[in-house]
């Protein structure tokens, strides 16, 4: 199977799968609180209706308020072409390095803070601003998780990283890689603004984090911009699963081989989303000054993790 | 048990017993606080049981039950007592903040792993290269005592050093005689004992389990 297919199918599914798990995520949360709820295709229906709509931007932005939503987008879709999300083997797997991948995912939410406050509102400098203490207390926390995980596998390349789990199973039950994933699973949360730390259904002045930065955005740009978080939020979570669970991934060429690493990653991924929903439903959100300790706890947790990979090896 | 299964089931449960100094840290809530200090002891005893397990030792193994029972159970219910006043009583306001404290505890992890290099080069197994995790517990249980306020904190600090004491015996011999280990755990379930004693009494004198107001002389 050429390569270029791997990584459209690859971009193809992540860009589906995010808004259906999005959809997924709202309807467990509403079967559980004894509402029917909308169908799960109805975030598709959603960013159909807005990107039909007309653009709106407001009179005195620049060129960045248009460009924010774009490269959030075209960030997303760069990292999962490359990344091994059904199969070991993606296009250019060779320089799909976790750190690299890190940082290009960060380019996007710096565009999106940056385009916030392009357009001057109280708001966007407020959801900037809280968007980017977030991000800079979650930062150290995943760059010493990527080191933990590394230090075990002695690589930092994406493709390797799940092949070793894969190989190797006794290296996903050392402590390292589960104190790396589960300080990694508290950045996503953090990252992706899901609860306890911002709550992405409610519009409230004083805690909202994310939904402020994006206040100004209507039509298509706020189709994009929706669209790619749901994708960001799917191919974290994907990441995590094949870091934690790699069985299914297909690690051999061929349609059929790379067709079941599909299924699996669906099905993981939806097990994933569908504890996350579950697990929101029982939190509140937490007071934005206590933050800091939960993102400590975080980096603390990455930074056990590293400690005992140094001691182990 | 194969090596391979032996020495990870040793680093996970070590490594529990090291996480669960972190979450007393890391929680305000001293309800769980305790419940991470029986997760901690119960850890303690499964490292214990492996090793002697692994060594096909009886003693240990007993010693590894006892552990779970005395640590996991019987001490965490006696803490837990102090706070059948006040369930849901927390740690409001520590001498350093719960993300610094974190922090602190994290270089506290790193002088541990620096300063027990040459104990690590002397023990040449698998168990003697996480010597380190019980000698990190014991300087967080030390920094905890010292930063924290509450009684019951204070009780679990000093039982995190006796854990992490423990956790270095297990892991530097090749296991502590039955009496010696036996004796230690009875000092330190009779040390729980009567400070559960004070500590009630505090609460029933003041209403507080602040010790921090207790510096004037009160008739």
């Amino acid at each position: 199977m050429s390569q270029v297919l791997v990584a459209i199918s690859q971009v193809a599914a992540v860009c589906v799968g995010g808004p259906l798990l999005l959809g997924l995520m709202r309807k467990v949360r509403s079967r559980l609180e004894g509402r029917v709820g909308a169908p799960i295709y109805q975030p598709l229906l959603d960013l159909r209706k807005l990107f039909a709509k007309q653009r709106m931007r407001p009179r005195d932005s620049s060129w960045v308020f248009g460009a924010g939503p774009v490269v959030l987008v075209a960030t997303v879709v760069a990292v999962t072409a490359v990344s091994p999300l059904a199969t070991t083997n993606p296009p250019l797997g060779q320089s799909s390095d976790f750190f690299a991948v890190v940082f290009v995912l960060l380019l996007g939410s710096v565009l999106l803070a940056l385009s916030a406050l392009d357009t001057g509102t109280a708001f966007g400098g407020m959801g900037s601003s809280r968007s980017m203490t977030i991000g800079a207390l979650c930062e150290p926390a995943l760059l010493v998780a990527i080191l933990a995980m590394a230090i075990a596998a002695r690589t930092s390349n994406l493709p390797a990283l799940v092949r070793v789990g894969l190989n190797h199973p006794t290296v996903i039950a050392s402590p390292a890689r589960i104190l790396a994933l589960a300080s990694f699973l508290v950045v996503i949360l953090a990252e992706s603004g899901r609860l306890p730390i911002d709550n992405p259904s409610t519009h409230l002045e004083l805690t909202m984090i994310h939904e402020a930065m994006v206040l100004e955005y209507a039509g298509a740009d706020l189709g994009l911009i929706i669209l790619g978080e749901s994708m960001r939020l799917v191919f974290l979570l994907g990441l995590f699963v094949n870091l934690l669970v790699p069985w299914g991934v297909a690690d051999r060429p061929g349609a059929l081989y790379f067709a079941v690493g599909l299924l699996a990653l669906v099905a993981k991924v939806a097990v994933v989303g569908v504890t996350i929903a579950v697990f929101e439903v029982f939190t509140a959100k937490m007071r934005l000054f206590r933050l800091p300790e939960l993102l400590a706890g975080g980096f603390v947790l990455a930074l056990l993790g590293a400690v005992t990979a140094v001691v182990a090896r | 048990m194969n090596g391979a299964t032996y020495s990870s089931l040793l680093e996970i449960a070590a490594g529990l017993v090291i996480l669960c100094a972190f979450v007393t840290l890391w929680r305000r809530s001293l309800l769980a606080i305790v419940r991470a200090l029986a997760v901690q002891g119960i850890a303690l005893g499964v490292v214990a049981l492996v090793l002697g397990l692994h060594r096909r030792d009886v003693v240990l193994i007993v010693v590894g039950c006892l552990v779970v029972v005395a640590k996991g159970f019987a001490i965490p219910t006696l803490v837990r007592r102090v706070l059948a006043n006040a369930p849901m009583s927390r740690e409001t306001s520590p001498l350093v903040n719960v993300p610094s404290s974190l922090v602190g505890a994290g270089a506290l992890t790193f002088l541990a792993y620096g300063t027990t290099r040459p104990v690590v080069a002397l023990v040449s197994t698998s168990a003697g290269r996480l010597i380190p995790l019980g000698v990190a517990t014991l300087l967080i249980g030390f920094f905890s005592m010292v930063v924290r306020r509450k009684a019951v904190s204070q009780i679990v600090g000093l039982l995190l050093v006796d854990n992490g004491i423990a956790l270095v015996a297990f892991l530097a011999t090749a296991g502590v005689p039955l009496l010696v280990e036996l004796g230690a755990s009875l000092d330190v379930l009779l040390v729980v004992v009567v400070l559960r004693v004070l500590a009630v009494q505090l609460w029933s004198k003041f209403a507080v389990l602040d010790l921090d107001q207790l510096q004037e002389l009160h008739d």
